[in-house]
Parts: C-alpha cells; structure tokens; sequence
C-alpha cells in the first residue's frame, strides 16, 4: 500500500502540470479511468484478506476522491483561466461609435407649434385645421373686414382670382368651427399662412396659432388669465406681460401684448381681443348669450425667441446644419 | 402720423416729459413707432450773419468770410458754395460742440485763420442736406441761439395708427386724446369765420351726393404767389414729413395735419365754369398732380368743371388745374367724400395720399366749414388777397348719421369683470367728445361725435372705456369651464407619432413654400395644371404645388450644394391638386432621401440608399396604423421617377400615394448627385388605422418549408407571393423572402427565388404528410400560373 501514496502523489503531480483541459482528461482517465492506475489498485484488493480489505478499500477510494477533488479545481482553474483568455481577446474599444440611423429632427416651426398646442390642449382646447386656399367670404367677409376695408390693405394677400385667396391667418378656421357647432367652443388652429410681402423680417409664408374660446359669461379677465398663464408657461420664465389697445375689425375690445423677458424691452408677441358680435352674429351664434375672446399668434416669432434664431429666413431654407440643431 | 410734440403742446400741455408722454400713446392704442429728436445734439451756435466773403488766397473753393453775431465780427473759412455777403446762416463759434461730439477750434485752413464754422443743414443733424448752408430768413435775428430760433428742443413722435382712428390722423386729434388720459383741457383752434370781401363766387352742384355730401368752395383772388411759407410753418410741416411746396399748397396741407380735413386748391382761371363732383366717365382722361396720366373707371368720384375731369376727388388734384407760380387766384375746396366712395380708389390706381389715407378711415362730417375758414385766414395772412364768400352745397340725406348707442353698465361690468363707477364711465367718454344721457337704470343713451366713424356699438364703448382706463389696470382671471370627456378615437395615428417615427428613421423635417416655380412643376406634375398666382411674389413662387416633392429636391439640393451628400428629409403639408370635383387641399406626408445608407462611419453602410431603403422606411411608416396588410405596392411609371423603379402605392387598391427613384435626367437637370428616392403618401392612409384585435397564441409547433423557385425575371414577387398565400391552406401563417439570385448558374432570363413558408395551427400539430401537400400544390399551381419550377 506504500504504493497508494506514490501513485497518489504522482498523479496530484501530474494533475498540476496538466495545463489544458484535453491534457487534464488524460490524467483523469490515466489514473481515475476503467483501467486507471488506482482503479487497478482496487481490483488488487482481491488479493487481500478478507479483514485487511475493508480498510484498504476504504484508503483507496479516499485516495481516489482526493485525486477527483484536485482534478476538478484544477478544471475548474483551468476554465477560468480559458474563458478569461477568450474573453479578454474580445475586447473591443467600446468609445468607437454606434452603427445605424443617425435620430433626425423635429423643425423648430413644429416644435414650437406642438409645445403651444400641449398648453392649450392641456385645458380642453381642440385642434382644428383647415384650407389654405380660401374664399373671400372665410378669410375675410365673416370676420367683419368687408372688401374696401382699410385693415385689408394690411394683409398684403396672394389672390387666384378676385374672390379665391390664400388664407392671411388661421381665422377662416374659426369661422368654420362656429359655423358647423355651437358654444362651448375651445379650439387652436395652427397652420401656415401667407402674406404678400417679403424681406429680412417678412416671408410670404408664415405659420399662426389660433385659439378661440366662447362661452357664457367670458370676459376680458379671462383673456388677459389665459395669456398671461402661457406666456409665462411656453417661456418658463416669469415674463412681465402687458396689453395694448390695437384693432382687428373682428375683435372688440382688440389687444396686442407685449412681453418683457427681464431686458426692459417691450416685444410684440401676440394679437386677440374679446370676439366681435358682429363675428358671432355672422357663424350663426347669439352675441347676447354668448361671448368669447380670440388670439393669434406668429409661430416663427415665438421660435426665434424660444431658441434665440435670429433670421427669419433660415426656417425656410432647409438648411441641414439649421435644422439639425433641432431634436 | 408724424408730428411735433412741440406742435402737439401748444394744443394741450399735460405735466409730463417726453417718454411718459410717448408710453402713454402706445398703452391707449396710439402705437408709437419713433420718437426721433428734430436736431441733432450741438450747443454753442447762434444765428450769423455773412458781411463780407471773400475768395481765399490760397485755395480755389475756399472763401474767407466776415461774420457778425450781433455784437462782434469773425473771421470764417469756409467752402460752402452759397457763401455769400447777406445772407444769415447758423453759425458755429469757438467752442461750440456739434453732433457727434465734435469740438469747434480755432483752426488754420492754408495759413488761414478761422474762428468757427458756418452750417449746412446735415452738420446740426437736422436733414441729410449738404448742398450749402442752410440760409435762414432775412429778418433772424442775429445773435438768437439755433435751437431756440428753430425751435429745436423738440420731437418728432410717429404713431402708427390703426385703420379705425382716423380721428386721430391730426394734431386737433392727437390733442384730444391726450387731454382724456391726462384729464387737462385741450386748447381750440380759431376757425372764426373770415369776413368776405369780393363777391365772387363758384357755383357747385353735387351729381353723385352719396359718394360727397358736402362741397364748400372759396375764391380768393389776388393772391401774391412770389411769397415764402413762413418759417414756423414749414417747420411745422418738416417735422410732419410734408415737404414745403408754395404757401397755397402748405396752408392746404398744414390744414390736413392740423384739422384732420383734406383740401385742395384750383387755380381759379383755369377752371371753366362751376364745379360738378360726379361720377367719372368710364376712361375719360385726367392728368393728375404727380404727372401720370390716367384713364378713369366710371367707380371714381370726381371734381370736374363744365367740360372735363379736373380732380380725382380725395385723392389727388389735377396737373392743369393747379395752383403753380404764376397763380393769382384761386379756388379753395373743402368736401366731405364718404368714405366707401373713396375706398380701394386710389390702390386701384397705384396711389396713396394723406388725403385718400383720411378719407377712406373717415373724415369729421362737420368740420368743412371751420376748415375752409381756418385755411383762409392762413392764407390772408401769408399771400394777402381778397376772399370771396364761402359756397356750400349739401346733401344732408346723403350724410351719415351721428350714431346713438345704448350702453349699458352691468354689460360693461360683465365684459370687463370689474365695476368702474358710473362717474368714472361717464367722464372718460364726455372727454372724449361723446355726450351720454341716463335712459334708465345703469344704462345710458349715448351720442358719438361726428369724427368717430369707428364707434356704432355698445361694444365699441365698452373697448373706449377699457382703453383709457388702461387695460393693464383691468383684472386677469382663470376661465371657467365645463370640461366633457370627448371621445378619442384610437384607431387614428397622431401625426405626432408620424412624425417621430420618421425622425427615428433618420428623417429631418423640413418646411417648403406652397408655391413653387411653374417649370419646375411640370417637371414633377405632368397631369395637372397648379393653381395660379395672380399677385406672385416671383417666378420662383408663382404657383401652388401639387406635389411635395419640387420643394424637397430644392431643399436636397440646397444641401448638396453645402456640401451634405448624404440627405433624408421629410415634410407634411398640404399639396393643391386641381381636378374635375374641383381643388383638393390634400395633407400629404412625403421625404426624399440620398448618399450613404448610413451615416459615414468605420464599420460599413457607406453604400448608397437603393429603393429598398426608402420602401422599407415607408412600410414601417405604413405599418403604424396596424393594417399594413391593407397596402400593396405596384409598378407603375410617373414623370419624375425612373421608369424601372416607380410604383404607386395602394391601399385596398386605391392608389395613396407614390414612391420611386429621381429620373435620371430630371436629376442631372436639378444638379443633383443621385441616385435620389423620393416618397409621398395621403396623411389620410397613414393615419386612418385599426384598433388592435387579440387572437389566440397557438401551443402547437410551427413546420417550415423552404422552396428554391426558378421563374422569368418579368415575373414580380407580388405575384409569386399571391400564388402561395393561395394555394398553400389555411394555416399558412407566414411566407418569408429570403433570397433573390440572378447570374451564374441561372439560365439567362431567370431567377431564384428562395422562401420561407411557416404553418401553424391554432388547435393541434399539423402531420407531415399535410406540410407535403401543401407544398406540393404551391410547386404545381406555381408551375402552371407563373411558369416557375423548383431549383434543383
């Protein structure tokens, strides 16, 4: 049996020089395996008497168990140690950049349109659309201003022919809405509008909000609330706000609102004033009953100061290195 | 309206500078435009006057000159060409300080010396004028200080009025708004009626009383024509922006600023008998102030004599007719033109005056009378003569009517959410120059003054009320409202989420013009005539566009030009299609993409897009409404796109829109590097969509078949594809494409197909033998439909 612990520390031996998986096998199977060198020990016990075997047996076996612990911490080692190898070759430069789709963008004119949507939209106001190619009467006729109106001269409008035009404001679209529903009624209508009339801070091509709110008892309280809450809203800024009388034939008392965004400068930001009777008379609601104020506004202008852009010509040209500042 | 302040103040003098003045103006709805001083900043120049010049012994172009302040002379040197012994010119002594900070030295100009400078007009900031000196009267008194002499301490303020205040369009007007916000009196103009002294006088008729109900006329004969406007009022005028023309014509205009009334004056001479205001003929010629000739329209009101056209009434006086140099004597006109007769008139001839600008927003009714008078004082005064009795012809039916409006105090307290006390309504509009009535409880009657055409409504009271009580003083509050749940429907796409998946893609938004350039149109549109301008801004923008797409090739090849090569736009907007049921206004959704399928990057996609690229995009987009089952696409050519790679796309098979590569040539002719691929769809078929519908998962294994086809190149995968999806059973559950081959190893005319085809059923295992037969007789129909056979 003085053999058991040579053949033993042998194969710890071996186990240890073993350095690979395959490598290791072989030592398993040389000394653990059907014809392995302790297995052999084990069919020798036959030649043993019958009160030496047990003991023997028992020494065997547990030489066999100490050698199968070795050989599986030294597989497991030796697993490490390869998934480590593989591992580190795959390391690759993880600063390198991503494959795929560059995000595009949003164009800042629809940004801004859609964050002047969300506030209203968040107190109930709908979104309505309509042509842009109108008729004299929606453009202009229902909304007080008759054809040898002086305020046409300050619409500078594209005609087709002398009763169809290209819409100066989004306001024919309010006009169909009061046309087609009664009160309440609490709408914004975006979209593109067009003036004849071109230079560094004019484009024949612009884009308005609307919004028109009528109902019972509103006054020019609620206008001057509603104004001031979004201003201060869409600019997240506690800006000074300010009414002006103005006139549009279609609003009565008619207001432009100024805005100070803490520079001490007044800006022109938006036009409105409390419906015009003669309007609600004219889509078929009762002035007597209802009122309601009216407002616009010029989404290029409440671009250029939300993002501080400063040529009102950029918005058209479509410039990739423009429009890509923009998420 | 530009005025002076000083001018201003001599009617009404509220305790408060310039800029309280002008912020007060604004928030009343007066907006002031500019306050510009009317001079520049220089102190230390007085009047001087020239007693000797001299030419300068060293230099051509210079003269010495002897100069007087009253006390004392100077030697100047000077090089203005008027220089002259005589004349009294500002006059800028040692150490004198001229706009721009500019110091006044004794100098030496070619060993000359000079004690001071002698001013144009430009050098005090006053004008641009640099011609000479500027050559004051004859009568200045020498010595005075500039500014005090000219008046100088002084404003112009300009107000931008709107189209409703025409009341406001003089300085009568202007003051009497300042009198109601500051709460002072305003100060009268004296129009006392001149004492007439000849007889003579011009019979006028009114033949078209609607269009002018009030015709008064002066003769005043004898008139010197040689004099010169007084300074005071050409100042006036210059502040104002009118030009000093002669004294007739100034006292004319100085009237208009003043009162607010329009006036012209004939040369009396050359008027043949009395005056008509009538209709014009239809083209009958008249050759106007400014030298254009016209030919009427028969909707123009004009002052004609006995035999011709003299005037276009309100708008501007005729060339022969008019008073010049040599005038002696003439015809004063003060009207009333209403103001629809006078509307569009004068645009329609290209023309806009200070007298139509009045006319058309309305002029007081009731002022022609003291206007005349206040013109004929002026005008004994500065040119003498004789005046006639005045001659006045009315129409009263045909005058408008001062307007009686109910107002009501609860009304006024409900739409400004706030009670301003009885006493407080009733002095704002009395100062205003309208007169109130009590007719019953809280409610008055209320008479508007003849100047406020603008004013016919309880409501228009209300607005004058809220204005002069400040509409920043009124109070703010949240509105009120009842707020339903509206139905919602889910089935529709938010165009919202179009344009975030687009954005996703890779896509920017751009937003192109409406109207795009005829040519390039047609290029794009070969079946439909766009829709016309009359009043283009310019060729490029001439017509509306029935495609999005002439504006984002534009727009790429603007980029291109910047050096972007690699592109992918998109845009929603409206496209305007004329057809037989008349115009659509369509929202379309449409992109074009080009360059690298990727951006450039070290890892591969620096190929260029193909049509793939852009279909796959487009069946994605397609796919957010869940019905992408609905949509096919079908080879199809169209103008703008290569003949081999244009299809129309279908919705239940109507076509929705289009997708294509960028005509080779329409693409050279653009200067655009390609290829380019381009898509538009109806917004309508993207977004009308489905709610989504559960069905069963199935526990059951799927069985896939794969099939190698051999079939002629004409042959479209659509059609392949229909062929399997019927002949392969019910429980074909998806057919896979995934590989394409044409070349080597296939006849010449041919090419491999290779797909997928999944079975499933709901409820158990599908047995081989059903698989077999199923594939068999895909294998056979495809045989006899489509001609393909298996590859080997």
């Amino acid at each position: 049996m003085e053999n058991l612990q040579a053949l033993l520390a042998d194969g710890k031996q071996a186990v240890a020089q073993a350095d690979d998986v395959k490598t290791l096998d072989d030592v398993r199977v040389q000394y653990l395996g059907k014809k392995g060198h302790l297995t052999q020990l084990l069919k020798g016990l036959g030649k043993l008497s019958a009160e030496e075997r047990p003991a023997a047996g028992a020494k065997i076996n547990e030489a066999k168990e100490e050698l199968a612990a070795e050989l599986s911490a030294r597989k497991e080692q030796l697993e490490r140690a390869a998934l480590e190898q593989k591992l580190a070759a795959e390391t690759i430069d993880v600063t390198l950049p991503g494959r795929g789709q560059q995000l595009g963008g949003l164009h800042p004119v629809t940004k801004t349109m859609e964050r002047i949507e969300s506030f209203f939209g968040s107190i109930g106001y709908t979104v309505e659309e309509g042509p842009e190619i109108e008729d004299d009467y929606h453009n202009f006729e229902a909304l007080n201003i008759p054809s040898h109106h002086p305020a046409r001269a300050m619409h500078d409008t594209f005609y087709f022919d002398p009763t169809t035009l290209l819409r100066t404001h989004t306001s024919p679209v309010q006009v169909r809405t009061m046309e087609s529903g009664q009160p309440p009624i609490r709408i914004i209508c975006p979209g593109r509008v067009y003036r004849n009339d071109y230079d560094q801070t004019h484009s024949p091509m612009f884009h308005q909000v609307e919004g028109l709110l009528i109902d019972k008892n509103i006054s020019f309280a609620d206008l001057k609330g509603t104004l001031e809450q979004f201003l201060r809203a869409f600019f997240e800024e506690d800006v000074k706000v300010r009414f002006r009388p103005s006139y549009f034939p279609f609003t009565e008392p008619s207001i432009e609102v100024d805005i100070d965004r803490g520079d001490g400068k007044w800006l022109e930001v938006l036009g409105c004033g409390m419906v015009h009777p003669k309007v609600l008379e004219m889509s078929g609601i009762d002035p007597d009953e209802y009122s309601g104020f009216a407002f616009g506004m010029g989404v290029e202008r409440f671009a250029m100061l939300r993002y501080g852009v400063d040529d009102l010509r950029l918005f058209f040209e479509n410039d990739l290195r423009f429009l890509s500042q923009f998420r | 309206m530009k005025f002076s302040e000083h001018w201003l103040r001599e009617l009404v003098q509220p305790e408060i500078d310039t800029q309280t003045l002008v912020d007060q103006l604004s928030l009343s709805g007066l907006e002031v435009d500019e306050v510009e001083p009317v001079a520049g900043q220089f102190s230390g120049v007085v009047v001087g006057e020239i007693i000797s010049a001299e030419q300068h012994p060293n230099a051509d172009k210079l003269r010495v000159c002897q100069v007087s302040d009253g006390s004392e002379e100077f030697q100047i040197v000077c090089g203005a060409p008027n220089a002259r012994a005589g004349i009294r010119v500002p006059f800028a002594k040692v150490g004198a300080v001229l706009p721009g900070d500019f110091k006044i030295k004794k100098a030496k100009l070619r060993q000359v010396e000079s004690f001071g400078m002698l001013c144009a007009e430009d050098e005090l900031g006053l004008s641009d004028d640099h011609a000479g000196l500027m050559e004051l009267a004859a009568d200045a008194p020498v010595g005075t200080d500039i500014r005090e002499y000219l008046k100088l301490d002084d404003q112009i303020i300009d107000v931008d009025l709107t189209p409703n205040r025409g009341d406001c369009l003089s300085l009568v007007g202007m003051a009497r708004e300042v009198g109601v916000l500051n709460k002072v009196p305003v100060a009268e103009v004296d129009c006392a009626a001149v004492a007439p002294q000849i007889d003579d006088q011009v019979e006028a008729k009114l033949l078209a009383a609607n269009g002018c109900p009030r015709y008064l006329a002066r003769v005043i004969r004898n008139i010197n024509p040689g004099v010169e406007t007084p300074l005071w009022m050409q100042e006036k005028l210059r502040r104002s922006g009118v030009r000093t023309i002669d004294p007739v014509v100034d006292v004319t205009n100085y009237v208009l600023l003043e009162l607010g009334q329009p006036m012209h004056a004939f040369d009396l001479n050359k008027l043949e008998g009395g005056i008509q205001v009538r209709m014009a003929e239809q083209d009958e010629e008249l050759t106007l102030l400014d030298g254009q000739e016209i030919k009427l329209n028969a909707d123009t009101l004009v002052i004609a004599d006995q035999s011709k056209a003299v005037a276009m009434a309100g708008i501007m006086g005729g060339e022969p007719t008019s008073v010049t140099g040599e005038t002696t004597d003439i015809l004063l006109e003060s009207a009333f033109f209403a103001p629809l007769a006078i509307a569009g008139r004068a645009r329609s001839y290209g023309l806009h005056t200070d007298s139509s600008h009045r006319f058309e927003r309305g002029v007081d009714w009731q002022q022609q009378r003291r206007a005349i008078e206040r013109a004929t004082a002026l005008l004994l005064d500065i040119v003498g003569g004789e005046a006639g009795p005045v001659t006045e012809a009315v129409s009263e039916t045909d005058l408008p009517e001062a307007a009686q409006v109910t107002l009501r105090h609860d009304r006024v307290t409900s739409m400004l959410a706030l009670e301003i006390p009885a006493e407080e309504i009733v002095e704002i509009l009395t100062r205003l120059g309208l007169s109130l009535e009590v007719s019953g409880d809280r409610q008055w009657q209320v008479s508007v003054p003849s100047y406020r055409f603008d004013i016919s409504l309880e409501v228009d009271l209300i607005e004058e009320i809220a204005r002069v009580y400040g509409y920043n003083n009124l109070p703010s509050r949240t509105p009120l409202a009842e707020l339903p749940i509206a139905p919602k429907s889910e089935a529709l796409v938010l165009q919202g989420r179009v344009r975030s998946h687009l954005i996703s893609l890779g896509y920017q938004e751009a937003i192109t013009y409406s109207f795009i350039e005829k040519g390039l149109s047609a290029q794009f549109d070969d079946q439909h005539e766009p829709m016309a301008l009359a009043n283009p801004i310019s060729a490029e923008m001439a017509v509306m566009r029935t495609s999005l797409w002439p504006g984002l090739a534009k727009a790429l090849q603007y980029n291109q030009h910047r050096q972007q090569p690699r592109v992918r736009l998109f845009e929603i907007g409206q496209r305007f299609v004329p057809g037989d049921e008349g115009l659509q206004q369509q929202n379309v959704v449409a992109g074009i993409i080009c360059g690298s399928r990727q951006p450039e990057g070290w890892n591969g996609g620096s190929d260029k897009v193909d049509f793939f690229d852009l279909k796959g995009d487009v069946e994605s987009l397609l796919g957010l409404g869940s019905c992408a089952d609905q949509f096919s696409f079908a080879a199809e050519p169209h103008v703008a796109l290569h003949p081999g790679q244009s299809a129309a796309i279908l919705r239940g098979g109507k076509t929705v829109g289009r997708i294509g590569a960028l005509h080779p040539s329409l693409q050279k002719s653009l200067d655009l590097t390609g290829p380019v691929f381009l898509f538009e769809i109806e917004l309508d078929a993207v977004i009308e969509g489905q709610v989504s519908r559960f069905s069963e998962l199935s526990k059951f294994p799927e069985s896939r078949r794969d099939l190698a086809v051999l079939m002629n190149v004409e042959t479209h995968f659509a059609q392949l594809r229909e062929v399997v999806v019927a002949e392969a059973g019910e429980y074909l559950k998806q057919v896979t494409l995934f590989d394409v081959y044409q070349g080597q190893g296939i006849e010449p005319g041919r090419k491999s197909l290779a797909l997928g085809l999944t079975w499933q059923h709901p409820s158990r295992t599908l047995t081989d033998e059903e698989i077999n037969s199923a594939v068999s007789a895909v294998v056979s129909a495809l045989g006899t439909k489509l001609g393909a056979v298996l590859r080997d």
